[in-house]
This record gives C-alpha cells, structure tokens and sequence, in this order.
C-alpha cells in the first residue's frame, strides 16, 4: 500500500508521438496517440502488442531520447528533461561497444561517472560474475555468443543501479533455452532489488510469466493501451515452470482474447502496404 | 578440386624460382654475348634500354656497402612518416569535425569533392615554391595524398556509427565529451586502420613523385639524376630499393594493425555461437 502514497516511477499521461511520413511528403504518421501508462516503484510491467505497433517509441520516450510531441512524461513525480538519468535501456539491438572488453564495456557507465579505470573495472568484474560470466573478462564482444553478450548488457546496464529499468524486447534473439535461463536471472536480480521495470515484448508467454501487470497495446498507427491485466501469481516464479500453472493459462486465454483482434488488424495493416 | 591450394614451403619455393626465371630471362636477353641480336643492330642495345640485372645488383650492393643510399633513403622515409602522420592527423581531425557539424559539412561538401577530383600531383611544382626544393614540399604532396583517403574513411565511419551504440552510450550517462572520446574515436580510428595500407602508400608515392619533380636528395633524387645520365641500371637500382621498402613499410603496417585492432573481428570467426 505505500506505492500508492508514492509518485509512480513512470507515468505516461496523454503522450502522443507524430513522426513526419516516409512516404509522401508532409503526410504525418501517429506511432503513440494519446497513452497514460503508469509503472510504480518496484513494479514489472510488460507492454505487448502486434508488432510495429510503437512500442519501442514508448520506450525511447521513457528513456528521454525521444521528446513526446504531446502529453507529459514524469519520472517519481518530475517532468522528465533530456535524457532520463534514473533509468537503464536494455537495447533490442546490439549496444556493447565492439571496440571494448566485455569487463570494460560494464564498466564504463561508471568510468562515465568520474570513478577511476581501477574503481571501475573493480565493480563491473564482480557484475561480470553475478551475470555468470567470470572468467570471460577480457573478451570482445565478437569473441562472446549471443547469450554471453546479452548478459554483458544486462551487467553494463545494471551496474549503474538504475531506479527504473526499461528493456526493449531484449532476449528475442536468444534461442529458447538460452532465453529462459535469461528470463529467470533477470528475474533473480529483480527481486533482490524491486526496481521499476517497463518490458516491452511480443511474446505473450514471457510477459505473464516475469511481470506484475501486462498491459497490451492495440495495433498501430495511434497505438494506446486497450487492455491491463494484473497477474495474480506468487513469486518467485520460474518461467518455464509457470507455463503450466492453471491461472497462468487462464490469464493466458484472458489476454490473448484482446491481443488477437489486434494482432490481425496489425496483419492487415502489414498486407495492405505490400499489397 | 579437392586437392588443397598450395602452402608452405612448396608455395615459396614456387614464388622464388618465379622470381629467378624472370631474371634468368632478364639476363639472357640483356646480355650481348649469351643471345645472337635478333632485333636490334647493336648488341649492347638491349642493355641499354633494359638494363642488366647483375649491373642492377652490383649497383644496389655498393650503395649499400658504401653507405651512399642511406642519407638518401633516410629523406625519403622521413617524408614518408611526415606525411603520413600530418595527413593522418589532419585526416582524423577534419573528418570527425565535419562528421559531427552538420552545417560545416553542407558548406564545405562542394569544395571536398573539388580537392579531390583535382589530380592532386600537379600541386608538385606550386609546393616546391611554397616551401622549397626540400624535404616540406615533398611532405606536403604526399599530405595531401594522405589527407583525403583517412578523411573520407573517417567521415563515413562516424556517420555511420550505430544509433543503438550511440543511445546506449548516453543511457549510461555519457555527456558530449565521453561520447565523442568513448564512441566517435575508436570507431573513427577504426576506420583510419582499415585504410592505414593505403594511406602508408600513399605518403611513400608522394616523397618519392615530389622528389623526381625537383629535389636535393631523396630516392627519386637518385633515380632522376641517373635518368639525366641515361643510366637505367642505376633508375632500375632505384626502383628495386624502393619496391623493397614499400613492403618493409606495409609489413610493419599490417604488424601494428594486428596489434591494436583486436578487438575486430576476423571473418571466420565473427557470430560465432
């Protein structure tokens, strides 16, 4: 009940986010139209929806790389100017610099920081080790597999202790097995710490069984939220296990009546412009 | 085809008897006694338009053991280096300037593109009134040689340095400088090693063109004295000396290049899972 007399980690209230079009001059494209999202302190919240619906916009507006051009976007109360310093983005996409060691490249948030070479590499070494990776600290990111760099992301963004974590579909490139093993580490990690999580994922499965609350996205363009549901299952959780618990399933069947529509309508959108 | 390529020694030993027929060849044909003339009138004539290739060797082995060549090819790798490591710089400077300053780009695009579609030897003689007849007027062509091949690679390896990369540095907190000292840089420097054999070339083409054109010492020096005397044994030395050094200077290249690019990856081994 304390959440409640606190200012939420995230709130989204109105925000819409109008891109100029690619393909005719001075038509406009709404990604985001009109989303109030809230995430509370220590709250995973997982946001699905059929793909190329806006989701990552969403993000990058939580993270501040991207300014809403309407609505307003608050960080534990504060509007949120330029980039949003208590937040860590888990990319979708390759993020390590290739150019340093995966010991390196944990650390250099803190390096970013002022901390010395010394002080930094100290602390990412012991990251290293709680994502498993010890051992392999003087890798390059080309010399790790896809699993082993996606760890070393989670270490480099963790590493700063941010209150709010936003992560962009980050193990969809990972084979099934790899991405449980993921799944449930990031889960570990989350709570020992209870930080403010924003998920953005396409798979339902994954969203029920890491969050608190899954919210679902309708189809693009003007995507908004046209559903939430609070998963109701006791942690700690194990995601593979979850998969076959009764509530889960009915959850599953719950949420997916809602994401369907949209998944097809978003299907339907993607066949008319090839069409 | 499923016999392996040929490696090792086999392929070395077939590299070097390449090597001797062709001299072999040189030989016999340049040699008044060894063949009867068949298309020139004058048995020395051969000789004198070909050279001879053990001339060509006595006269490389005396520079050498008289210690001739060795101030000679002392200028012409000091302009080498000069130029390389102004060009380099200036290269790196300019191209991540103007890879990060959009309005400077748009202003000066059309003057780039003019600097280096022009022919950029024929800058030789205005040189060697700026600075003389030595060695600066020479590090001066062989920059300007330098300056476009790093530029150019640093400006499109800037531009194109990954947005994710970029967004992922900042969420960790890195302000103008951090990024510019911790992405833009090393991916710049990356691509300034990607050209780094050409550019090293380059430099070397400039010394050794700059000092055939007008010059007090120097290879070139040596090779155009020896042309004013129409002595091709001495020009074909010249030409051996250099040859060798150009691979001496492209061997230490790719020496360094495998030192400090580690981190890069090699193709056999890239996404490896």
């Amino acid at each position: 009940m304390t959440n409640q007399t606190l200012a939420p980690a995230l709130a989204f209230d109105g925000v819409s986010c109008v891109f100029a079009s690619n393909e005719e001059a001075g038509a406009r494209y709404v990604a985001v139209g009109d989303t109030t999202l809230h995430v509370a302190p220590g709250e995973f919240v997982s946001v699905v929806g059929p793909t190329g619906c806006g989701k990552s916009t969403l993000l990058n507006v939580a993270a501040g790389l991207l300014e809403p051009s309407a609505g307003s976007i608050k960080v534990f109360g504060e509007p949120l100017v330029g980039i949003n310093s208590r937040a860590g983005y888990m990319f979708q996409a390759e993020a390590l610099m290739p150019w340093r060691s995966a010991i390196s490249n944990v650390a250099a948030g803190l390096e970013f920081k002022g901390l010395s070479k010394a002080e930094a590499e100290r602390e990412a070494g012991e990251w290293l080790k709680r994502v498993g990776l010890g051992g392999f600290e003087n890798r390059y990111p080309h010399q790790m597999s896809g699993g082993m760099r996606k760890r070393t992301a989670l270490a480099q963004t963790l590493i700063l202790d941010p209150d709010i974590i936003l992560m962009d579909e980050p193990f969809s490139a990972l084979d099934v097995q790899t991405r449980q093993l993921m799944e449930n580490e990031v889960l570990a990690l989350w709570q020992a710490k209870r930080k403010a999580v924003l998920f953005i994922t396409h798979d339902l499965d994954e969203a029920i069984a890491m969050s608190d609350r899954v919210v679902v996205l309708s189809a693009g363009p003007a995507t908004y939220p046209i559903g939430e549901f609070t998963i109701d299952l006791e942690r700690p959780r194990d995601v593979a296990e979850i998969r076959t618990h009764p509530r889960f399933v009915e959850l599953h069947q719950q949420i997916w009546s809602v994401l369907r529509d949209e998944v097809l309508k978003g299907y339907a959108k993607q066949m008319e412009v090839t069409a | 085809m499923s016999k392996p390529v040929i490696s090792g020694w086999r392929l070395r030993t077939a590299q070097c008897g390449l090597l001797a027929c062709i001299i072999l060849f040189w030989h016999i044909f340049t040699d008044p006694d060894l063949l009867p003339p068949f298309y020139f009138d004058n048995p020395d004539q051969a000789a004198f338009f070909f050279g001879r290739p053990l001339e060509i060797a006595s006269r490389t082995w005396h520079w050498f053991s008289s210690g001739e060549i060795y101030r000679h090819l002392g200028i012409t790798l000091f302009e080498t280096s000069m130029a390389f490591l102004i060009g380099t710089m200036g290269g790196l400077s300019m191209g991540l300037w103007l890879a990060l300053n959009d309005t400077a780009s748009a202003i000066l695009d059309p003057y780039i593109k003019a600097l280096n579609s022009m022919p950029r030897v024929i800058l030789a003689p205005i040189f060697a009134v700026w600075f003389g007849l030595g060695v600066w007027s020479k590090v001066a062509l062989g920059v300007t040689l330098v300056f476009f091949i790093v530029f150019f690679n640093v400006y499109q390896g800037v531009r194109e340095v990954s947005p994710t990369l970029l967004a992922n540095a900042r969420m960790l907190g890195a302000n103008h400088r951090q990024l510019l000292r911790s992405v833009y840089l090393p991916s710049a420097t990356s691509w300034v090693f990607s050209s780094l054999h050409t550019s090293v070339g380059l430099a070397f083409v400039g010394a050794v063109v700059g000092e055939y054109l007008g010059s007090a010492g120097g290879v070139g020096y040596l090779i155009l004295q020896a042309e004013g005397n129409f002595d091709v044994n001495t020009v074909f030395a010249g030409i051996v000396v250099l040859t060798a050094f150009a691979l001496l200077l492209d061997a230490l290249v790719g020496v360094i290049e495998k030192r400090l690019m580690v981190w890069q990856p090699k193709t056999a081994q890239s996404e490896r899972l």
